[in-house]
């Protein structure tokens, strides 16, 4: 049983229809005694970073959300905005993030000429960096729906388990110990997403 | 790299799919559902659903028929169609929708795109324009299924649209619509060297060369396909398909 998190601030209709389609069991819910039994947890999330930390913080769910991630250690899958959260703060805003990842979220920026446009919409390949259970039997043909203005690079190389470029190379998939973040949508993306989430689902 | 962006443009009527030629003479082609789970197959980039009902019968969206298609749709999934306030666009995000599109309320009520916007994100709305040559062979900007005229330049109501919140543009041709002749290159060059949103350029999509033409000549970051998805060939039969990716760029 997979538990989501909503904070409203997602697009959890998608996630579940995904995990219904593969057979893994899930529910929604804010409610805190329903994170505090949870096994695993997926927080999706759509929008600005800290719209989102606020939600976070008015539903009083940090303090669930780190013992979960951090006593606990339950496998936790952070998903686009959701996976930015994971991060120690970003430049989108002010607030911290959930700071379970020594990570930080910087803004694209390009010049003025340049072809590339801001957010990162469509679709994009990944690049293995650290080998993980997450992105087990994945390969160079793997692809995945992005939506995003901000980017995430770890402070440790090793907590980069997938890349991929958009005139700078982010980090697109990261892990720390039973902590995971995908910054594309696999709720979007196919058999690949699907293979994904699977690959959680049996962590 | 980003890939270049190829979507299937559904049109919806009633409960069912058709295809329009110049935007009139709606064929019935299949069943919504089917076709989705086609495409999901055949792992298409993204789809977009255009209610043509709607606008002009100031119809509801079909909550029920967007959730069908939601459920089945393992890609991001845009709809247009009747959405003239924000509680409607709410509704259909809470369903499942990535993009809503907008057209006809725009006109009447651009600070809609603005509400949208600002909880969803510009990401999340598409501004669709629709283009009809005029007697004079000059683009007009027209909504409401092609029966409302409207007095901007193509170009000028796409800054309007993308300064109200849309964070992408669908440009329709629709004299080239349904036509398989090819899109109109010249109007989406006009679109995309004035904005800097990505421009999904539509209208005539025939072959790959078509679709390759509105990419490295019209600046589009994606092409929607209508008949060569929905069509074997163009006068021949229904069948859903969708051109292979080492063809298109």
């Amino acid at each position: 049983m997979i538990t989501i998190i909503n904070y409203g601030m997602g697009n959890l209709g998608s996630v579940t229809n995904m995990l219904k389609k593969i057979g893994v069991p899930c529910k929604i819910t804010s409610d805190i005694n329903e994170i505090e039994q949870a096994k695993k947890i997926i927080l999706p999330g759509v929008g600005a970073f800290d719209a989102a930390v606020s939600r976070i913080d008015e539903l009083n769910l940090r303090p669930v959300l780190t013992y979960k991630a951090k006593e606990q250690k339950i496998p936790f899958l952070g998903i686009c905005l959701g996976m930015q959260l994971l991060c120690e703060g970003s430049e989108e805003g002010v607030l911290k993030g959930l700071n379970f990842v020594s990570a930080n979220t910087i803004k694209f920026k390009f010049d003025n000429g340049s072809d590339l446009k801001i957010p990162h919409m469509g679709w994009n390949f990944v690049k293995e960096n650290t080998k993980s259970k997450l992105t087990e039997g994945f390969t160079d043909e793997y692809r995945f729906y992005f939506v995003h203005s901000y980017y995430v690079l770890c402070d440790k190389p090793e907590n980069s388990i997938l890349k991929t470029t958009h005139g700078v190379e982010f980090d697109s998939a990261i892990q720390h110990e039973n902590v995971y973040g995908a910054q594309f949508h696999p709720e979007k993306s196919h058999k690949y997403g699907m293979h994904l989430l699977t690959n959680f689902s049996k962590i | 790299m980003l890939q270049t962006r190829y979507i299937p443009c559904l049109l919806l009527k009633d409960n069912g799919l058709v295809k329009t030629i110049n935007f009139k003479n709606p064929n019935y082609v299949g069943d919504p559902i089917n076709t989705v789970r086609i495409f999901n197959e055949k792992e298409v980039d993204e789809l977009i659903f255009l209610d043509i009902d709607a606008s002009p019968k100031h119809k509801e969206p079909n909550y029920k028929l967007i959730a069908e298609i939601a459920d089945e749709c393992f890609m991001p999934l845009a709809y247009g169609g009747g959405i003239t306030h924000f509680e409607q666009a709410q509704k259909i995000y809470n369903i499942g929708v990535e993009k809503i599109a907008i057209n006809t309320a725009a006109h009447k009520d651009l600070a809609l795109i603005t509400r949208i916007a600002e909880v969803y994100g510009n990401q999340a709305v598409i501004g669709i324009i629709d283009v009809k040559k005029n007697l004079f062979g000059k683009y007009q900007v027209v909504s409401n299924s092609a029966n409302s005229k409207h007095d901007d330049k193509p170009e000028e109501w796409a800054k309007k649209l993308i300064e109200a919140g849309v964070g992408e543009i669908l440009i329709t041709s629709v004299d080239k619509e349904g036509t398989w002749s090819g899109l109109d290159v010249e109007l989406t060059k006009k679109i995309t060297s004035n904005v800097n949103v990505p421009v999904i350029a539509h209208g005539g999509a025939g072959s790959a060369e078509h679709i390759k033409e509105a990419i490295t000549i019209g600046g589009a970051s994606a092409v929607a396909m209508g008949s060569m998805v929905v069509y074997q060939k163009q006068g021949m039969g229904v069948l859903i398909n969708f051109p292979d990716r080492k063809n298109l760029i």
